[in-house]
């Protein structure tokens, strides 16, 4: 049974996730907390990893989450949930591409979508700050803690890092060095 | 060699040597299907872009579907599918199971609330990249529908799926009306 719910979420997934890995997270998001399938931290460290290791971040997570709640087995089935839906989708629109290219309703549906992934990105990106800055709720004491400040610079650095393209994989290197010296240091 | 087994390891090598996702993807797959094994041409890129963007689930795994239907018809998209994500499953499959032995070491720990906050740098350059390319179109209501889904999502925990259909449903019958206008102005 758990392993039917655990397809079903990822092809629901798979189904309705437009414009690549990050749009992905509030959907494994919302599907994760009805099932109680991981933790924020949990996410967030998917989605580290999945950066970090080759290959398509939605299979990445999609196997990561399945090896988790049902082993292999569970990441066979999450795998294929993700996949299934992408791939019938292709092969049916693979023979009539050049009218589907032009139709005026899939531009109409697209103008909507385009804005509302960027609306889930930001939702993502809320709740992973919130997790980040403030693990145990969002309290005035947070602002006293020394891991708040830690974590703030750590964000601010990464962040220039990014946007001059650095490669994600040595931004998430720098920072789990950095975390593992702040951590025995501040002994967090 | 067999045209579905080059098929196979050509996305095997392709799945296994891209990091960061399905856009990341597409200059490799561009290399070795049009110039190295002469497959599509590169018109048949810029389709597969502009088809792996206006479909939902992974660019990666859209890309690998239609370039092996387009090659060698169903059996191709089977191989070509299973190409690409059979190194990420094997190597998410290792590093799970090495990660739940060493998860409880402290600076292991450490490590992963270093990264979390490199993810959050992560996620604020994709939502910037996004926020641009639909910026580029200066429509007022697509800032709406960004506002909506943002705060649908993130405060009112509204199911991500139904953020989508309902911005799609939202899309097409705004832009439907829209050009009853616009003949309606014509006329």
């Amino acid at each position: 049974m758990a392993l039917i719910e655990l397809f079903l979420a990822f092809l629901i997934i798979g189904a309705f996730t437009f414009g690549g890995g990050y749009a992905m997270i509030a959907m494994i998001q919302s599907e994760a907390e009805r099932h109680g399938w991981l933790t924020q931290e949990e996410l967030v460290d998917f989605v580290a990893l999945s950066e970090s290791t080759p290959g398509p971040l939605a299979v990445n997570m999609a196997t990561f989450v399945g090896i988790r709640t049902g082993g292999i087995l569970g990441a066979i089935i999450a795998t294929l949930g993700i996949v299934l839906p992408s791939f019938i989708i292709i092969l049916i629109i693979a023979k009539c591409f050049e009218k589907y290219k032009k139709s005026k309703a899939v531009g109409g549906i697209m103008s909507g979508l385009k804005p509302a992934v960027v609306g889930m990105i930001g939702a993502a990106f809320i709740s992973v700050a919130r997790t980040v800055f403030f693990p145990s709720g969002i309290r005035l004491s947070a602002f006293s803690s020394a891991s708040f400040w830690l974590f703030l610079g750590l964000f601010a650095v990464t962040t220039v890092l990014a946007f001059k393209k650095v490669h994600p994989i040595k931004i998430i290197l720098l920072s789990a060095v950095i975390g593992i010296g702040a951590g025995y240091r501040l002994n967090l | 060699m067999n045209k579905n087994l080059d098929l196979f390891l050509t996305f095997m090598k392709i799945g296994a040597f891209t990091f960061g996702g399905g856009y990341a993807m597409i200059p490799l797959i561009q290399k070795e299907v049009c110039e190295n094994k002469k497959w599509l041409n590169e018109k048949d890129i810029t389709d597969i872009v502009a088809i792996s963007e206006s479909t939902p689930g992974p660019i990666a795994i859209n890309a690998a579907t239609f370039v092996g239907y387009k090659t060698s018809g169903f059996l191709g998209a089977c191989l070509a599918t299973l190409g690409v994500v059979l190194p990420s499953f094997l190597i998410i499959s290792l590093i799970s199971l090495i990660l739940t032995r060493f998860q409880s070491i402290r600076a292991v720990k450490y490590a992963f609330m270093g990264i979390r906050a490199a993810v959050l740098a992560l996620i604020l350059k994709a939502l910037w990249m996004m926020f641009r390319s639909v910026q580029k179109k200066k429509k007022t209501i697509s800032y709406v529908i960004m506002g909506l889904s943002l705060i649908l999502t993130a405060f009112l925990r509204i199911d991500a799926v139904f953020v989508i259909i309902g911005c799609g449903l939202f899309g097409l019958i705004w832009s439907f009306l829209n050009r009853k206008e616009q003949n309606n102005g014509t006329d």
